[in-house]
């Protein structure tokens, strides 16, 4: 930038605009970026089908299910009481009689802290399933219905009409791909057991029985859930693992079908807004966007299909809701929305890969495209760049300006930024590793549980990261002016960095992070009054952020988190790494001036 | 037209040429065909058809040029491409051994074909591309899609089924299309080859709309050199066409299990071919469990058969055709069988040997490939030849394979592999592998995905690629012991393989083929960039372009508009200077 002396005048204008106009330039491009992805609702053009052996092929749907559904439901329930648990033996034998290819796949796992209801480490469940072997096909391509079997009643309808619906397709000629109709216990963990087994990976140390049966690679998954006789509406749910999406054409799928049955269909919970531009609709399309990106961002499953798409299966979870509205809907009209989705992806050639993996959903009818959503981030991360230019030029201006400095000096400014760095980076991967590594010998030497181990060890490290600033200190000290600077310099080109690649990862998380990171990483700077920067850092620390995502989530979607119990998921939360990593490095390195 | 046939052998049996007399009573033949009902363990019922045309002369001296019964499309191939033996299976479905028991013949899903060559054939390479390539004109199938890249030329799998004098295995070729799709135009070139059509006997069972209408249907044809008669003296030649196929009565009969020949096929058999000298039907009504009979037939058989059929003792109803008695009480024979009482899964028996294949693993760079090998013979353990052939944009990592039984290492006694060549061959490997008793073999081996060239991609439809089935073959022991058995006198289905002596059966068993997703780039992406380059192109370039070589002119004033000419026209009447 610098080294251009053959035409001096015009960039030292550039620079010297950018110089001047560099904080209401950066205040500019924050706003737009948030302004941007405010405006993404009311642009957000509709959805639509891609994939053409979807779109164009008519499928009618003959089944009848409601009535047979209940009863098999109400006969499951019962065996489900008796047994307390899963009732296996009735299950094997239900799905026999109805001309299925039965397994059992049996499966434990010790937890690291102990269940909440029942205080116990070592889980062991029991998974059924049942394929239904298409005729004339080599069980190369298979589609799969799940229904996690929970504890109490719940999700005994799902049953029921899981039961129902494996009847009606067996007497069906139609079929190119296998169907797999599966049970699991123990929601989450039961469903994550299978699909180990299943694709004899392991991943997570669950002891689980082989599949004596597969039916070649899984296409499509669907989850249900359902817990009353009728229903008012569907609500859907598409996060997966780390912010993981299916395919937008499953869902497109889903929502054609709604259409056509009638059905009422919600996304996060919410109706589509009414049609045309108009104050109402453009905050509930808001807001529905808004719980997306909560969820997302939260890097949690929003429903057994979550643990699908890292098997690049394409899934949702279909959850029946009955609330107070007036008209109701029984379980054949599901039924039937059921049938005619496995009809459509029993039709495709290919596999779903026509439509969008990367979009955010205003509604369940619009969406928002890569393309659309990126430059919101891209506004946030100029601030950073920009503001890292200004210090680049100041530094080299400076030593334009003072011309005599010794090269010595320079070199060894910046090797001063070398501890600093790895002392929080050092910092990052130890809050990553720390708390879930440490937490048995944590809880042999000192009084604690193993839940409560990893929270303390959590929060240790933090307040431990904030004394990195005092012993950052000294070591800054004799770089002056130009010591802050390098340093923040660098800092802000690793935020920009670390930002952008988690946005690729989970776009949600790393715009939340954005918008939170960005303005203290770009404003603060030493001197002045120092306490209000302090608190306006702690506040914005990741960790906080992301406790704030989660509860806020709860708290404004009105519905408890359906999937709880399974902290030992966590772990695998990557993003989260990334997160703690970039925070490390940042705190550290912003700290010492202000703290 | 039956009569018309017969008039023709009449004549050509009784009025030999001069010096032909000879090879007039060489040239005899037999057909013989047998249709066997099996109901399986599921509640299912497997058809299986054997049509076996024996012809006794030397194809090979080349001077046959009349035919009979033998399909002369055939004859002339097997003569003039020095074939040795010829296998050709074309299937649309996989045959469930867990669950339906041994069949009779297995073959993989798709098209599988391997031939012996004769030893005087030079170039096996040629006459195999040329074989293949008649053959798929013949049968209607895509086998002219057999190449080097899926051709492999296995050691121990295949061993010639007929009279051989050496197994030199490279006068072998196997290869197999998993992709294949077999439907009516496959069967009717298959029904052609029969010498009474689908006119008469049991191929007017033959009907297309409800041979595909079931769960699993696979049509063969074997060629294969026999023995003329026990001592061995001269040679015949035998074409078995076979067609097994599984109808599924749980969808089609609302859980109901009888069945009979009218409901799988729609048909009767009203009578014999005339050129059959041999037309049976046999129904396996063994009993499942000592104490009590669970099926019923009928009308009441004309006799019954007992034989012993890979190690199991078997009870056949038989009806004969050609008896007289047969068709005199009724015009049309039905076989009906009823279920005396309903199956439950505690029955189901388990195959002494059976496999599973699978794809490990997630994601687009690795994944392996897992055989599970299934011996559950209570006390004995028996060798397996397993031959696995992989496409080579499957990049085999051959040190990771490991062979597990029981927990502990199982080192194969036999090892072949040849590695794969990119885009000229597959990889080959074939192992003989120990069970032991009541124990699984798990073998795995690690892959990666190759990267191809953009034109390799199948057109955008695509499921994904194929892997072959890989092949199991063995020994089994049998729990009964075999008597040894007049081969020419037993029911065809019994004699394909002949088994080494009493105590064991041959099997060969096909496992899964497998559907792998390669990573593909996004062809949608060049496209885009196409476009946009072009547009790039055409807006800026070739405005600059324009700019660039256009020549300008100062413009002379225009002499105006239409009302200044006008005005000038008059202008000139008057004598006034224009404008």
């Amino acid at each position: 930038m610098g080294g251009t002396p053959k035409y001096p005048e015009a960039p030292q204008s550039m620079g010297g605009l950018l110089l001047q106009l560099n904080t209401p330039l950066c205040i500019l491009s924050y706003l737009s970026g948030l302004t941007w992805f405010l405006l993404l609702p009311a642009l957000a053009p509709r959805t639509y089908l891609s994939e053409n052996a979807m779109g164009s092929t008519m499928v009618g749907e003959g089944s009848d299910l409601g009535a047979r559904a209940l009863a098999l439901a109400r006969d499951f329930g019962g065996h489900k009481r008796k047994a307390g648990g899963m009732p296996v033996a009735w299950l094997e034998q239900a799905m026999f009689q109805l001309g299925l290819e039965v397994h059992v796949q049996p499966f434990s796992r010790t937890l690291p802290f102990p269940d909440e209801a029942h205080e116990r480490y070592l889980v062991r469940g029991t998974n059924v399933f049942g394929v239904l072997r298409a005729p004339r096909a080599a069980s190369t391509e298979a589609l799969l219905l799940l229904v996690p079997c929970s504890e109490g009643s719940k999700n005994n309808q799902a049953v029921g009409l899981l039961l129902a619906l494996a009847g009606y397709c067996r007497g069906q000629v139609y079929w190119a791909k296998d169907l797999i109709f599966l049970v699991t216990e123990h929601d989450l963990l039961g469903t994550q057991a299978w699909l180990e087994a299943y694709h004899d990976v392991n991943l997570t140390d669950i002891q689980s029985g082989g599949i004596p049966g597969r039916a070649g690679a899984i296409q499509a998954a669907l989850a249900l859930e359902l817990s009353s006789d009728v229903v008012t509406s569907v609500d859907v749910a598409v996060e997966g693992l780390n912010g993981q999406l299916p395919n937008l054409d499953l869902l497109n799928l889903f929502h054609s079908f709604c259409l056509k049955s009638g059905l009422l269909c919600t996304f996060q919970g919410k109706l589509p807004p009414p049609e045309g531009p108009s104050g109402p609709a453009y905050a509930q399309s808001l807001r529905t966007l808004g719980l997306m990106v909560l969820g997302q961002a939260g890097g949690g499953p929003g429903g057994a299909h979550g643990l699908f798409l890292r098997f690049r299966i394409e899934a949702l979870t279909l959850r029946g809701i009955n609330s107070f509205r007036q008209h109701k809907f029984d379980l054949g009209v599901l039924g039937r929305t059921l049938e005619g989705m496995f009809r459509k992806l029993n039709n495709l050639l290919e596999r779903l890969h026509q439509s969008y993996f990367l979009y955010l959903l205003p509604s369940l009818s619009r969406f928002v495209s890569i393309g659309s959503y990126v430059p919101s981030l891209a506004l946030l991360l100029l601030v950073l760049a920009l503001r890292a230019l200004d210090l680049w030029m100041r530094l080299s201006r400076g030593e334009e300006g003072e011309g005599e400095t010794p090269p010595g000096e320079a070199r060894g400014s910046l090797l001063w930024l070398v501890p600093p760095i790895l002392v929080s980076w050092g910092a990052g991967t130890a809050l990553y590793l720390l708390p879930v590594r440490g937490q048995a010998v944590a809880t042999q030497h000192f009084p604690v549980g193993e839940a409560e181990a990893v929270v303390l060890a959590l929060i240790g490290i933090y307040v431990a990261g904030m004394a990195l600033p005092h012993s950052t200190h000294r070591a800054l000290s004799g770089g002056g002016q130009r010591g802050w600077m390098s340093l923040k310099l660098v800092a802000l080109l690793a935020l920009a960095l670390l930002l952008s690649c988690l946005a690729l990862l989970n776009f949600s998380l790393g715009f939340l992070l954005g918008a939170t990171l960005v303005p203290p990483a770009a404003a603060v700077r030493p001197g002045g009054n120092r306490l209000p920067l302090a608190i306006l850092l702690v506040l914005t620390t990741p960790g906080w952020s992301l406790f704030l995502v989660v509860s806020g989530w709860s708290q404004v979607s009105l519905t408890p988190l359906p999937i709880a119990g399974c902290p030992w998921l966590c772990s695998w939360f990557s993003p989260r790494r990334v997160c703690r990593c970039s925070w490390g490095s940042q705190g550290s390195q912003r700290g010492p001036r202000c703290l | 037209m039956a009569a018309a046939v017969l008039l023709l052998l009449l004549l050509t049996a009784a009025g030999p040429g001069p010096g032909q007399a000879d090879a007039g009573r060489e040239r005899r033949g037999a057909l013989r065909e047998e249709l066997l009902l099996s109901p399986l363990p599921t509640g299912d019922v497997a058809a299986t058809f054997q049509f076996r045309t024996r012809w006794d002369a030397d194809l090979q001296r080349g001077a046959v040029s009349h035919y009979r019964l033998f399909p002369k499309a055939l004859g002339r191939l097997v003569a003039a491409l020095g074939v040795r033996e010829l296998h050709l299976a074309l299937t649309q479905g996989f045959w469930r051994t867990r669950y339906w028991g041994q069949p009779p013949l297995q073959a993989p899903a798709g098209a599988e074909l391997w031939v012996w060559f004769q030893p005087t054939v030079t170039d096996v390479d040629k006459a195999w591309k040329e074989l293949s390539n008649i053959l798929s004109g013949i049968f209607c199938a895509s086998l002219n899609f057999i190449d080097s890249t899926n051709t492999v030329i296995p050691t121990a799998s295949f061993k010639p089924l007929g009279l051989a004098n050496g197994t030199d295995h490279h006068l072998l070729r196997y290869a197999v299309l998993p992709r294949e799709v077999v439907c009516t135009e496959n069967l009717t070139p298959w029904k052609k080859l029969l010498p009474c059509g689908s006119k008469a006997g049991l191929a007017v069972l033959l009907k297309a709309e409800r041979l595909f209408h079931s769960s699993y249907h696979s049509q063969a044809v074997h060629i294969r050199p026999i023995c003329r008669d026990a001592s061995c003296l001269a040679m015949s030649w035998e074409l078995r066409q076979t067609l097994t196929v599984v109808f599924d009565f749980f969808s089609s009969g609302q859980g109901k299990k009888d069945w009979s020949l009218f409901k799988m096929f729609s048909r009767t058999l009203t009578d014999t071919c005339p050129l059959a000298s041999q037309s049976k039907v046999y129904v396996d009504i063994s009993p499942k469990n000592k104490e009590k009979e669970l099926l019923e037939v009928s009308p009441p058989p004309t006799s019954v058969h007992e034989a012993i059929v890979q190690g199991d003792r078997r009870t056949y109803a038989v009806y004969d055709l050609l008896s007289p008695s047969l068709f005199n009480t009724s015009r049309s024979l039905n076989v009906q069988l009823k279920w005396k009482r309903p199956q439950d899964s505690s029955e189901m028996p388990i195959p002494t040997l059976h496999a599973q294949r699978y794809v490990g693993g997630y994601g687009l760079q690795t994944g392996e490939i897992c055989t599970l090998i299934y011996n559950t013979h209570p006390y004995r353990a028996f060798p397996v030849i397993l031959l696995e052939t992989v496409p080579w944009y499957l990049r085999l990592y051959v040190h990771t394979l490991t062979i597990i039984t029981k927990g502990k290492e199982n080192k194969p006694s036999y090892i072949h592999y040849q590695p794969a060549q990119d885009r000229s061959r597959p990889h080959l490997l074939e192992m003989l592998i120990q069970l032991p008793a009541n124990s699984v073999t798990k073998i795995t081996i690690q892959f990666e995905r190759a990267l191809l060239k953009w034109t390799e991609y199948p057109p955008d439809p695509n499921h994904g690629f194929y892997v072959g089935s890989s092949v199991l073959s063995a020994l089994v022991p049998s729990v009964t012991a075999m008597k040894d058995m007049d081969v020419e006198q037993s029911p065809l289905f019994t004699s394909l393989f002949p088994s080494s002596d009493g105590s064991s059966y041959f099997v060969r068993l096909y496992t899964e083929p497998l559907l792998v997703n390669l990573p593909t780039p996004d062809f949608s992406m060049p496209y885009n960039v196409i476009c946009l380059t072009c547009t790039v192109v055409a807006v800026c370039y070739g405005s600059f372009y324009n700019l660039l070589t256009r020549t300008f002119h100062v413009e002379e004033p225009s002499r105006g508009g239409l009302a200044k000419r006008l005005a000038n026209v008059i202008r000139k009447f008057r004598g006034v200077p224009p404008l």
